[in-house]
């Protein structure tokens, strides 16, 4: 198998010979001269990296805006990559520039190629037009949620959303426009030995599996949102690197009568258009879970692979009774996620197994809801998140499920509660009641996030916030 | 009008351009100090060792390891400084320390072929630690005495005369955090040796002549053998103004050693961890007010937590007294200040320069005692207004003050402040688990360096023979929009248009002894040197046109044919300024600038969340320079100080483990800025008209920092929608920075009726210093105070 041949960027094919492993994509791009894309923070949180690349959309393209800081620059091996400097240059400004440029933007400038990269990607969206505006669309349809991973020290943000707000549709001779007709490039299959590390892009489920069990020390890796992390700050560094990000067996979703199956390698934002609203609860964390340029890059396999206590996913899925699929060359088997987590980033994952799927069965229970408590609403990590599943008949609440994070070392149900709430009339009392029971839930400590009490009070209000904004149905 | 101030017509002062750089900050062309390293061969990359310990005793250093490392170059310790072993102004800042003072203290800098092996080669190094004992809380600090630096008082009438005129008096504590500038481009410096040895810089720094001046005394060199550059910056607001020196420093020292370009840059976590931010504040505080509401008395001291080296913290505790007043006439005033020392980074200027947290004592002390006083806070605030006429405790006339009142009262009438709060009473009586505040603040900020020496500025002008001109000047731009207005500036000076002008980046080597980019004095300063310079240049060129009707190429080719010099250096500096810092009195400021700001917000009472639901502002800037770029200013500043009052939160590990000192929001991850979610959702900024300043160049007036302190608003509009889920009258303590979380508590507060009023009680009296504490040295800004 093949590797090490190169990235499109700007249309031009930029060779990947020599690069580590350990490469970001950032670093990539800046090594080639292309010094548009900043370095701001090395983890995914501001955005000065933003580029935009090809990605499938059923037949067709999509540009979507990533953090290159993140993402291994091995693992683009024959994409399209395009950065603010391939937009348009200063005598034939984009239209996402010369909106930028002219209404005050940008100040000190830094962060401006990672804004206007996401921006594009944003306006170059195929749904997007124009409708009822409110505080997070504008009414050209451009949904301020693309820029809630980028951040401005200096303009207030103000200049930029109007911007992005008096852009109008892609012209029809517009060649990054015309891109998206095209299916997006294929994932390139590739196996490199580079001078730090081995990198695997398998070609399908059974060549991922046997990598695994023939590497028990590999890193698997899908969207590199939390490795990322890791290897910029933490200088974590993995004897062999396993892409399973585009492999098809991961990238399903099916809807059965009894189940709904997320495929674990789908990045968080195609799971929301794939659904289509199909689990409500669901809908209601992804515009809370970190930010739009995250999420195009993160997977719910992801979110669960790393078992962080602190994820936001589990909690809804822990609500939503949501089990695991875990593949290896022995087989697959299916595991609760109540099962799944034993200890601070720890689970009964192993070495040799993949996720490839999340089955949330059915049917849903119908009142839910998803409270992040965190100092952001945009781009932030949850001092609390609870997600609640409720089956409420008649006035009676049939059956109660709520899963914590952020209260103990790992997420957690909130177990105690359920059983106070299960079996009762729906009402102020009951939830008054169940209220006091959910404020002793979990073990919770005192961070930089938030203080222990803090955490406390927050469970204790879970319920009757829930009640006040669902009603007594 | 002054000369200076008088605007021609057609001026292009005053048009609102977008910055000068937009097109090449939106296309990704714009270049800043790390873009030079792919232009730069053969460079080398440094990393710091960093220690672990709040406070050590560095015992032992065994750097061969490093070495051993593939692509390890050289480390840098102190046995290779040539000169002096210091990165700051005051010798309290050891390059290479011997005793680590703070968590990420880089006790050598490794230099590899990549930066992986800088970081591997510092990973191998062998240090030695004694732990010491450490300072790391501010109250910590006070309860033990430990201070640096000179312990200034602000003082007029007397305050015990004041107190006991008062019809209320009262007392308490104010606390508010610190700030992280988070400029988007971190901390770097690229240094490589020019023919003859001479060391070039490419730093991203406020004050290039004082990188320069570092960077020479570090090297033993002469001030003439280094130039340092600085293309722009990706945003400073103070941290780029003493804190670049030493990592210039470092890698100058790298490159003289190894003969080899090297690029010394920092990652965030390094930039949080290593340097210097806003200082947090505690201030006590007892006030007395008649029975009107009128301020009688302000008894107050202030202790700034200073980290652990001076840096610029005496200087910014002078400005934190100097703005205790803000707005409001007090007769009787005695503001005590003191730096304290702990084993934190060494703090430093950001945006305000201590104005902010001695403002934020004042408004903290009306916000807390107007339901205590059963006043209304935006007519407690009203009537305390300066009026024409009145000084400030420090001695200064307060110029214009009347546009204070006219501001607010304008801002009122705008925003519809009365129907808006009947609107907010209704919502708060209709929704249990919701309230709304809207609050009105004013803001009075003084212009100009404390320092009398500062305000000075120079500038370069070229007139080529072609009738292109290059402007240079001893600013730096950071974002602020610096250079379009000194372009605007020169272009209405010279009555050239502006296509016809460049500006150059800043170099030392164009125009020396230049003060920092700070204390928003860029435009007032450049722009008089900047104005002065094409006038020399214009005045020969009148004599040449003789009244003649000629364009400009053809004046420009008659003036050179008749050998008349078509360049010029400016000189500016600000007149009438005098301090006095032993004393702390004197007319320090040139002027000062106004604004007032409404804030409405939502408080959520379930988790103490919120949104901004609305801002207006009236702000005043005299004759704008630069309409878009002073917009810009007005709002950027505005959210920047609304992210240090409520959102961003400087955790330190004040426990008793081997963490101790560490910062724990030391990552984008953990310390928040604002977002697109805390932008107002509906933002009205207003300039001021009728503003024109006298003695400011084409009538303008500074914009870098007073908006920031509009955001005070914010803060006094969540301390009432807390406020609002209790009983009437509660006075309701409200956290800095008020997260979520901390309004949570204090809609807890006021749900439970708040705290014991303490209304009529005589008022505890502030921690008094010490008679024969050590004074601010006249050239504090500057120097040691040993003798300098």
């Amino acid at each position: 198998m093949e590797g090490q041949g190169s990235v499109t960027v700007n249309g031009t094919p930029r060779a990947l010979a020599g690069t580590r492993v350990h490469t970001s994509l950032l670093d990539f791009l800046r090594d080639q001269g292309l010094t548009g894309a900043k370095e701001g923070c090395a983890e995914g949180e501001c955005g000065a990296c933003s580029v935009m690349v090809a990605r499938p959309d059923g037949s067709q393209s999509q540009w979507t805006a990533l953090n290159a800081c993140l993402v291994p620059a091995t693992a683009y091996d024959g994409q399209e990559v395009v950065t603010a400097e391939g937009l348009g240059s200063p005598d034939r400004l984009h239209p996402v520039q010369r909106e930028l440029a002219d209404r005050g933007g940008s100040q000190c400038g830094y962060c401006t190629p990672g804004f206007v990269c996401s921006m594009a990607a944003e306006f170059y969206r195929r749904d997007r037009a124009p409708g009822e505006p409110d505080h997070e669309h504008g009414p050209n349809g451009f949904d301020l949620h693309a820029l809630s991973g980028n951040l401005c020290r200096c303009t207030g943000y103000r200049p930029i959303r109007d911007a992005a707000w008096a852009l109008e549709q892609p012209e029809g001779a517009d060649p990054l426009a015309a891109r998206l007709a095209d299916p997006a490039p294929a994932p390139v299959p590739s196996r490199v030995s580079a001078s730090d590390a081995g990198f695997v892009r398998p070609a399908d489920l059974d060549e991922a599996l046997a990598v695994l069990a023939e590497h028990p020390d590999a890193v698997v890796v899908a969207g590199s949102t939390d490795w990322g992390v890791e290897v910029n700050l933490r200088g974590r560094r993995a004897p062999h690197v396993v892409m399973v990000d585009r492999l098809p067996e991961l990238r399903g979703v099916e809807v059965a009568e009894h189940a709904v199956t997320l495929g674990a390698a789908l990045t968080l934002t195609e799971l929301e258009h794939q659904l289509a609203g199909r689990v409500p609860l669901l809908d209601e964390v992804w515009p809370q879970f970190a930010s739009r340029l995250i999420r195009n890059g993160a997977t719910l396999g992801g979110n669960l692979g790393t078992g962080s206590p602190i994820g936001d996913t589990p909690p809804a899925l822990l609500a939503l009774e949501a089990s695991l699929l875990l593949v290896s060359e022995r087989g697959e088997r299916e595991v609760a996620l109540a099962d799944y987590f034993t200890g601070y980033r720890a689970s009964v994952r192993r070495p040799d197994e993949l996720i490839r799927a999340v089955r949330v069965p059915l049917p849903l229970s119908p009142v839910v809801g998803f409270h992040k408590v965190a100092k952001r609403r945009f781009d932030d990590i949850s001092g609390v998140a609870i997600g609640f599943a409720l089956d409420v008949a008649d006035g009676v609440v049939r059956k109660a499920r709520i899963g914590l994070g952020g209260v103990a070392a790992t997420p957690v149900r909130a177990l105690a509660t359920e059983a106070a709430l299960e079996g009762r009339p729906w009402t102020s009392e009951t939830v008054a009641g169940a209220a006091e029971v959910m404020r002793g839930e979990g073990t919770p400590i005192d961070d930089m996030r938030a203080s222990a009490a803090y955490r406390s009070a927050m469970l204790a209000n879970a319920l009757p916030r829930l009640f006040a904004e669902v009603g007594d149905r | 009008m002054s000369r200076l101030s008088e605007r021609p017509p057609g001026a292009a002062v005053g048009d609102p351009l977008a910055h000068e750089s937009a097109a090449l900050h939106v296309t990704g062309h714009a270049l800043y100090t790390d873009d030079l390293v792919q232009r730069t061969p053969r460079v080398l990359h440094a990393h710091p060792v960093s220690s672990p310990h709040a406070h050590a005793r560095v015992t032992g250093l065994r750097v061969a390891p490093a070495y051993d490392v593939d692509g390890v170059v050289r480390v840098l310790t102190v046995e290779d400084v040539p000169g002096v072993n210091d990165a700051g102004v005051k010798h309290d800042e050891p390059l290479f320390p011997s005793e680590v003072m703070f968590v990420g203290h880089a006790v050598c800098w490794v230099l590899g072929e990549t930066l992986e092996a800088a970081r591997l080669g510092a990973a191998a190094v062998e240090v030695d630690y004694e732990p010491l004992p450490s300072l790391v809380g501010l109250r910590e600090a006070i309860a033990a005495g430990s201070f640096q630096g000179g312990q200034p008082t602000v003082e007029r009438g007397d305050v015990e005369t004041g107190i006991a005129a008062a019809a209320h008096v009262f007392s308490g504590v104010t606390e508010m955090a610190g700030q992280e500038h988070f400029y988007l481009e971190t901390h770097c410096s690229l240094a490589l040796l020019d023919e003859a040895g001479q060391v070039f810089v490419q730093s991203s720094t406020q004050h290039p002549t004082e990188t320069q001046e570092i960077v020479a005394h570090v090297l033993g060199l002469p001030s003439h053998a280094v130039t340092v550059q600085c293309l722009r910056m990706g945003g400073g607001f103070g941290g780029k103004e003493m804190q670049p020196h030493g990592f210039a420093a470092v890698a100058a020292l790298g490159a003289t050693l190894t003969g080899r370009p090297v690029r010394l840059r920092l990652t965030r976590q390094q930039d949080m961890t290593m340097t210097g931010k806003r200082h947090g504040f505690h201030a006590e505080w007892r006030v007395g007010f008649d029975d009107e509401g009128r301020l009688l008395a302000l008894d107050a001291t202030l202790t700034s937590d200073g980290g652990w080296s001076l840096d610029l913290s005496e200087p910014v505790l002078a400005r934190a007294l100097c703005h205790v007043d803000n707005a409001y006439w007090i007769p009787h005033v005695r503001v005590n200040g003191r730096v304290a020392q702990t084993h934190k980074t060494s703090q430093t200027a950001f945006r305000g320069f201590g104005g902010p947290q001695g403002m934020l004592v004042v408004e903290d002390v009306l916000g807390r005692c107007a339901p205590l006083l059963g006043i209304d806070p935006v007519e407690l605030r009203r009537r305390n207004f300066y009026e024409d006429g009145q000084d400030t405790p420090y001695g200064q006339p307060v110029r214009h003050a009347s546009r204070l009142a006219t501001a607010w009262d304008q801002l009122l009438a705008s925003a519809e402040v009365e129907q808006r709060r009947a609107e907010v009473a209704a919502f708060n009586a209709s929704h249990p688990h919701a309230r709304r505040g809207l609050a009105v603040t004013p803001v009075k900020f003084g212009i100009s360096f404390n320092f009398t020496a500062f305000n000075q500025a120079g500038a370069l002008v070229h007139v080529y023979k072609d009738g292109s001109v290059l402007i240079n000047h001893g600013g730096t731009e950071m974002g602020q929009g610096l250079h379009t207005k000194m372009l605007q500036v020169a272009a209405t000076a010279l009555g050239v248009p502006l296509e016809r002008l460049r500006l150059a980046p800043t170099r030392t080597d164009k125009v020396p002894n230049t003060s920092a980019t700070a204390a928003s004095s860029g435009a007032d300063l450049n722009g008089g040197a900047v104005k002065a310079a094409c006038e020399q240049i214009l005045a020969r060129l009148e004599e040449v046109r003789a009244g003649r009707e000629l364009t400009w190429d053809d004046l420009v080719r008659e003036a050179y044919f008749g050998r008349v010099q078509l360049w010029a250096a400016g000189f500016y500096r600000t007149e009438g300024l005098h301090w006095d810092s032993t004393v702390m009195r004197g007319h320090p400021f040139k002027y000062f600038a106004y604004g007032v700001a409404a804030t409405e917000v939502e408080v959520d009472g379930f988790t103490g969340g919120y949104r901004t639901r609305r801002v207006d502002i009236v702000h005043d800037v005299g004759d704008s320079l630069s309409p878009l770029v002073d917009l810009g200013q007005i709002e950027g500043g505005f959210v920047q100080g609304a992210g240090w009052l409520t959102l961003e939160d400087l955790r330190w590990d004040e426990s008793g483990t081997p963490s101790r000192g560490r910062l724990t929001t030391q990552s984008a991850s953990t310390y928040k800025l604002p977002s697109f979610s805390e932008m107002p959702e509906d933002f009205r900024v207003s300039l001021l008209e009728r503003a024109h300043e006298d003695g400011a160049v084409y009538g303008s007036k500074a914009v870098g920092e007073p908006p920031l302190m509009l955001a005070f608003s914010v803060r006094e509009a969540l301390r009432e929608a807390a406020a609002a889920f209790g009983p009437t009258g509660v006075s309701v303590d409200l956290a800095s920075p008020a997260t979520p979380e901390a309004v949570f508590w204090a809609v807890q507060q006021a749900r439970s009726g708040g705290e014991e009023p303490v209304e009529g009680s005589p008022g505890v009296e502030p921690e008094q210093p010490d008679a024969d504490r050590p004074l601010l040295h006249p050239r504090s800004e500057q120097h040691a105070g040993r003798g300098a």
